[in-house]
């Protein structure tokens, strides 16, 4: 029993591990086993994607990204339409829902009281609940209409007469509804984030600044932005990749018309939207392939976004775990 | 001297009229994000109640164009689907979860959270081709069993995660009892750690449960859909989500306001699991430790 300080640590970590048993390295193995499988799913799903897409990559070499005539019909595929549609809509829906998910961030914690802070925070929470389609049910019948009847002439009227990407005739399907859609799915991702990196800037920071006489605005820009910036940017990233693979909620209000967008109102094709559109009537193998190559860009696009933003989150956040359920 | 406090105290005004309006933008802007779940949830019950009729829920479709019949194949569909990827993605996250917790306090359980974490990001579009490579192309069939493994990809990265955070919550005084007897580790993990931080699992699975039950997009190219009512996982399936992306899209007023139906009963069972969860396990599942 007698533990000299000697062998203390030696005989602490005994003591922790419970000794060696062969069921302990089964055990290790049988769950390191299952983490295995997400590095298998990982390989797979690459392997996969290039491999059926082997002959898509071969043809069209470069000209399939850079390309913007995609026409099955005549042999001429080039995803650069579908590319335009993706960073349009994902850039302008990440542009405006970062701007409210952090307005609505810094209000629940440092305006709002805690009463009213908990239901709003949930109720956006909420939102990332709700199914893409029936987002895009609810963009056709609901959003579309409005879009159409009283912020398109809006935009039309004011917008429109300086800049002609913002004329042209409202449509229910198209853009607009698109990155409206899209901006209101990623709202929750973003403030989730943004809502605990602010969260975690410490509270003597803001006590300092109040006590030189600032106002909770001045406090807000000078000891909180500064310090939540790179998680904030991180969680915007974050959305940005839900966004980009965002498919069936875009496929039912996008338009899907393969020709890169002229005005806010015209309809297009995002990468994941045409897949969703058009994969099952594939006009043969060729076709088949060409898509499964546009899926292949999305995810390297995806795989390469989503590290960026966890490597941003995580240095954050270092040391601290996150349980993050989009 | 009178001057220079006439000056600061219309600047200290202004920072003040600054810091109101200000807080009246953020006030705004909370109530601009939640205004689209109160309408969502408002145009569901008033486009969907109507149709939400026992013959939706116990009738095979019509023949396309003819009104009225049900979709019953689609809710069976789902039911069977999520249930497999639960049964097939649980014992596989709550693993790798568990192998996280209590090997992974190194640089390769870093790597490994890292890698889960960005298979949870990847479009489910992608996974469900993935499946369509991997097991309708070989096989020249779609089948139910494609589509459900495409679900237990999606689920395994949200339970995983979940499950390694609830281990680690565990207080460390349990497990150095367990140790002090002498049990050994997986002994102790199975029997002490695990059982302990079950209700914390259970939330997690509910959780991905509501987000594998609204899931359609790797659906499409892996269990595709059918007509009738059918538990056949070597044969395409109907799905909830699924038949609402091609009704919504579709030709038909019945099929739009069947469609309106369907989202309907997905969105009360997704909010009745996300409340139940709620209740469960407070804010603690989706709130950073």
């Amino acid at each position: 029993m007698a533990v000299t300080k000697a062998d203390g640590p030696r005989a602490a970590r005994t003591v922790i591990t419970g000794g060696r048993h062969i069921a302990d390295t089964l055990f290790g193995g049988i769950t390191g086993g299952a983490a295995a499988v997400v590095l298998l799913i990982i390989i797979g799903l690459f392997y996969q994607l290039i491999y059926r897409s082997w002959s898509s990559i071969v043809d069209n070499g470069l000209g399939f990204i850079f390309g913007t005539v995609w026409n099955p019909s005549q042999g001429m595929y080039g995803a650069g339409v579908f590319i335009v549609g993706t960073a349009i809509t994902s850039v302008s829906a990440l542009i405006l829902a970062t701007i409210v998910a952090v307005l609505v961030a810094l209000y629940l914690v440092e305006i709002a009281p805690s009463w009213l802070a908990r239901p709003i925070g949930y109720m956006v929470e909420l939102l990332a609940a709700i199914p893409s389609v029936v987002y895009g049910l609810w963009g056709i019948y609901v959003l579309g209409p409005f879009l159409v009847n009283v912020v398109g002439p809006v935009i039309t009227n004011t917008l429109g007469l300086v800049i002609p990407f913002f004329s042209g005739t409202p449509r229910v399907t198209g853009l607009l509804p698109a990155i409206v859609v899209l901006t209101i799915m990623i709202v929750p991702t973003i403030m989730a984030i943004s809502r605990d990196v602010i969260g975690a800037v410490p509270g003597s920071q803001r006590e300092g600044i109040l006590a030189l006489g600032a106002t909770r605005w001045e406090m807000i820009q000078i000891a909180v932005i500064p310090y939540a910036r790179s998680g904030v940017i991180g969680g915007a990233i974050l959305g940005l990749a839900r966004a980009v693979g965002e498919t069936l909620a875009v496929t039912l209000v996008i338009g899907n018309r393969a020709a890169i967008a002229d005005s806010i109102f015209a309809p297009t094709y995002t990468m994941a939207s045409v897949i969703a559109n058009q994969f099952q009537e594939a006009d043969g193998p060729t076709h088949r392939a060409a898509l499964l190559e546009v899926a292949l860009v999305l995810l390297v696009m995806t795989f390469l976004i989503n590290v960026v933003a966890r490597l941003l989150v995580w240095r954050v956040t270092n040391g601290q775990r996150a349980v993050v359920v989009e | 001297m009178m001057l220079t406090n006439a000056a600061s105290q219309a600047r200290f005004q202004r920072r003040k009229f600054v810091d109101r309006g200000m807080t009246a933008v953020m006030a705004l802007a909370a109530l601009l994000a939640v205004i689209p779940l109160v309408l969502i949830v408002f145009h569901l019950l008033v486009n969907g109640l109507g149709s939400l009729t026992p013959a939706l829920l116990i009738e095979d479709p019509n023949s396309p164009g003819r009104a009225g019949g049900g979709v019953r194949n689609a809710i069976t569909g789902s039911v069977v689907m999520v249930g497999l990827a639960l049964a097939i993605g649980a014992p596989v996250a709550i693993g790798c979860g568990v192998f996280l917790a209590e090997y992974g306090q190194n640089r390769l359980g870093t790597v490994l959270r890292f890698l889960v974490d960005v298979l949870a990001g990847m479009p489910s579009i992608t996974i469900g081709l993935f499946m369509y490579a991997l097991i309708v192309l070989p096989n020249k069939q779609f089948m139910a069993i494609a589509g459900a493994l495409a679900l237990a990809i999606i689920l395994l990265p949200i339970v995983a995660r979940i499950t390694e955070e609830m281990l680690l919550l565990v207080p460390r005084s349990l497990r150095e009892a367990a140790y002090a007897l002498g049990a050994p580790r997986w002994k102790t993990v199975l029997t002490i750690v695990l059982p302990t931080a079950l209700p914390g699992i259970v939330t997690g699975l509910m959780l991905a449960l509501s987000r594998i039950a609204g899931e359609a997009a790797p659906l499409l190219f892996t269990s595709l859909g059918n007509q009738f009512t059918s538990t056949d996982l070597l044969r395409p399936i109907d799905a909830l989500p699924s038949r609402i992306y091609s009704y919504a899209s579709g030709p038909f007023d019945y099929w739009h306001e069947q469609a309106w139906a369907m989202s309907l009963l997905l969105v009360l069972f997704i909010l009745l699991v996300s409340l139940a969860v709620r209740a469960i396990a407070g804010s603690k599942v989706t709130v950073r430790q």
